[in-house]
């Protein structure tokens, strides 16, 4: 098993997600992040996927999600060929506030972006593991809350979905 | 201006459709208003049951190439599809389904009679989409169209909600060409061309599995040219049979669970393995671990994800088969595998031996369902299609109609639906009056849609319906007996009287329970001009061998 990241570029067309997840329902792997955002095309979605699935899964799954009408393209990727984030909110109480907090704040480089008179909400971004370790530090701070996004990426090898949609259709 | 209801009509005269399969109801009855005005440019066939719609509609595609056509209500009318379109979607049958919806005003109220037939038949469909404005009518029916018929067809549906049926639009029919996210043929890759020459060149036992993909892509007289060049031998799948002539002195006949022996057993024997327009489901292949590992591996299929899904290949031809076959039919060099050809006689013998002499001549006891195929072929016409339902029955018919022309096989493969057979013949039967339309049919799964024998009466579709009745859910029967120490856990059915109900629908009618009246029965049958109905009784503990047992793999076919 290995993580690995889909990059799916499709219409924006109702219920494309659903269509999109239930290829992972049906086949009972599970969906470790999803992320939808706009692309770098007008009117061109690009949804963000992470699973944990062996390389035949992925090669499969990978073709089923093209198969969709709707979907233009589909790409996975190893975490080593994508550049890849997530970003972290920690909500932590004002009351009692520990003075060791604002270290572990400057060693991870986070940012405080919201203070309220009772709380104060940490943001940090990176990968799974340096967000996590964070939550980890924070919980003895009376941590309130704590989300995590899905992962957004860009792949490091070279494509274009522009250079697809060129392509003329093949009729045969 | 026109509005929505006749837009919708227009739009499937503009497709040609010659055929609407249908079922009326208040979500829809906009559109049933506007079809009261062109009964004179398309027909509708109002059945019994949505499901016989859906059926039907699958029957006549599968028969005509053309897209079937269903219309029904929202809710009940709708949820009543769901079984046709898993059916059509895993068969590869193009349909355009238009289901009514509730007002858009009233979407996601619990209105009465609205279900979320989107959502319900995503995993169902090839495409599906909801209409909620006059304008997106025609442009949603013209994708729809073209998107369940082109690539790999199957089935598509548009849920239109009321208000767009009654509000007024413009009508300028626009055929949809392309699609810019789908992009369902490729051009056949030269280098793979080429490989896969190589290997059928330098094979000693190549062997060929054609399936349905063939009849899909009008590739027969590719896929006979190919094997009069190379001498191949060629067995069928389930769905494949028709495709090619059982004449053909390559054939050597049917893949799967049951099968014929050398076909089965001769897989994993051969070198080169070329599989055309199948898709290596496990009915086939029996143990995917057991199967062909000795062989190498060729694929020539459309679907992308088809390719490398259960049998690894070593060379992928993905593309259309009509255009990779003739490519490769004169990349290969001509030849013939009289050796490896006598290998498949001999097996077909001892299969002859110890199955099929007493499945089709039987003396004594009650009468095989073997020996009424055995018949039909002997009064049958050239191109009669054979529809059959699903059961020991479906796979008799299969293993001894004699197959001579194309788009002569219908029946639910994939999903092996119960009671798809009287429908689907109706279908079938409507696209031409003139062909001979057979429908085999078991006492269980005809009573699944007994119904539709009011359709057929109506339309006056001169149907042949051969029931063999074993008074038994049968090929449950046949797995109870083998594999769970013949406790026969409710497979056994108290049967009404077949005949009065065939007669109460008008049909010509007549039961046989004698060997010696089957003959003149089933040449009285495919005589008759108008829909007939014969019920044979038949032996009530037959099994239907050979069979791979589940789990096994396709060299343990056994032959008792
Ligand atoms: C809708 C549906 N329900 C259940 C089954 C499981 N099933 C497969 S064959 C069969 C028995 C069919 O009996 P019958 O129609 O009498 O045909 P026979 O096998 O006796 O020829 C059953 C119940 C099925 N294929 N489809
Ligand atoms: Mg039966």
């Amino acid at each position: 098993m290995n993580r690995y990241t889909i990059l799916v570029y499709t219409e924006n067309f109702i219920g494309i997600l659903n269509r999109i997840t239930i290829i992972f329902t049906r086949r009972g792997i599970n969906i470790d992040a999803l992320t939808a955002s706009e692309s770098r095309l007008d009117g061109i979605h690009k949804i963000t996927i992470e699973a944990t699935v062996t390389e035949e899964q992925i090669v499969q799954l990978t073709k089923q999600i093209e198969k969709v009408v709707d979907v233009i393209k589909a790409y996975y990727f190893k975490d080593d060929e994508v550049v890849y984030q997530e970003i972290a909110l920690y909500k932590v109480p004002t009351e009692n506030l520990d003075p060791g907090l604002e270290k572990v704040i400057r060693q991870f480089n986070a940012h405080i972006i919201a203070a309220e008179k009772e709380f104060v909400v940490i943001e940090f971004t990176g990968h799974k593991e340096d967000t996590q370790a964070l939550l980890e530090i924070l919980k003895p701070f009376n941590l309130l809350e704590f989300s995590r996004s899905g992962r957004v990426a860009i792949a490091k090898p070279k494509f274009s979905v522009q250079e697809y949609l060129n392509n003329q259709t093949y009729n045969h | 201006m026109i509005r929505g209801a006749d837009i919708v009509v227009r739009s499937l005269i503009a497709e040609n459709a010659e055929y609407i399969f249908g079922y009326p109801g208040g979500a829809i009855m906009p559109v049933y208003d506007a079809l009261y005005d062109y009964s004179d440019q398309i027909k509708h066939v109002l059945t019994r049951h949505e499901q016989g719609a859906i059926h039907a509609a699958q029957g006549y595609a599968r028969v005509s190439g053309n897209a079937g056509v269903v219309l029904v209500t929202s809710g009940p009318g709708a949820t009543n599809l769901i079984t046709g379109l898993a059916d059509a979607l895993i068969d590869s049958t193009p349909l355009v389904c238009i289901t009514g919806q509730v007002a858009a005003h009233l979407l996601g109220s619990d209105a009465f009679q609205e279900t979320d037939v989107v959502g319900l038949s995503m995993p169902g469909t090839k495409w599906n989409i909801q209409v909620r404005r006059v304008a997106d009518i025609a442009p949603a029916i013209a994708k729809a169209f073209h998107i369940a018929k082109t690539g790999r067809p199957g089935p598509v549906l548009v849920d239109i909600t009321k208000n767009a049926q009654v509000e007024f639009g413009e009508f300028n029919y626009v055929h949809c060409e392309s699609v810019r996210s789908y992009k369902p043929y490729v051009r056949i890759d030269e280098q793979a061309v080429i490989d896969a020459a190589s290997l059928i060149n330098s094979a000693q036992r190549p062997y060929v599995l054609f399936g349905q993909g063939v009849v899909l892509a009008n590739a027969e007289a590719e896929l006979k040219a190919f094997l009069d060049k190379t001498g191949i031998p060629a067995a069928s799948t389930l769905l494949g049979s028709g495709a090619l002539s059982q004449c053909h002195p390559s054939y050597v006949g049917k893949l799967g669970m049951h099968g014929n022996y050398a076909p089965n057993l001769l897989t994993n024997q051969c070198d080169v393995l070329i599989a055309v327009g199948m898709r290596f489901d496990d009915r086939v292949t029996g143990d995917l671990k057991r199967y062909a590992k000795q062989a190498k591996v060729i694929h020539l299929e459309l679907d992308p994800s088809e390719i490398d899904k259960n049998v690894k290949t070593t060379v992928a031809l993905q593309g259309d088969c009509k255009a990779s076959l003739s490519l490769l039919t004169k990349a290969v060099k001509a030849n013939e595998h009289p050796e490896w050809m006598s290998r498949f006689r001999e097996l077909e013998n001892e299969e002859k031996k110890a199955v099929i002499a007493n499945d089709l001549h039987g003396t004594h006891g009650g009468l095989h369902m073997g020996e009424v195929i055995h018949l039909i072929n002997q009064f049958k016409e050239q191109d009669a299609v054979l529809v059959t339902d699903v059961g020991q029955h479906q796979m008799i018919a299969w293993r001894y109609f004699d197959y001579k022309t194309t788009r002569t096989q219908v029946t639910s493969g994939g999903l092996g639906t119960m009671g798809f057979a009287l429908p689907a013949a109706l279908g079938a039967q409507l696209h031409n009056y003139n062909r001979q339309v057979i429908c085999v049919v078991g006492d269980g799964g005809i009573q699944m849609t007994i119904q539709e024998l009011g359709t057929i009466m109506q339309t006056k579709a001169p149907v042949k319906v051969v029931l063999l009745n074993n008074n038994y859910l049968g090929m449950v029967r046949q797995w109870q007996q083998l594999f769970f120490d013949k406790r026969y856990s409710f497979t056994e059915l108290e049967n009404p009287d077949f005949i009065k109900i065939a007669e109460a629908y008008s049909f010509r009618a007549r039961k046989v329970t004698e060997r010696d009246d089957l003959e003149s029965a089933v040449a009285e049958m495919l005589l008759h001009q108008g829909p007939y109905f014969l019920e044979v009784v038949v032996e009530k503990e037959d099994n239907v061998f050979p069979m791979i047992a589940t789990g096994c793999s396709v060299e343990e076919v056994r032959l008792s």
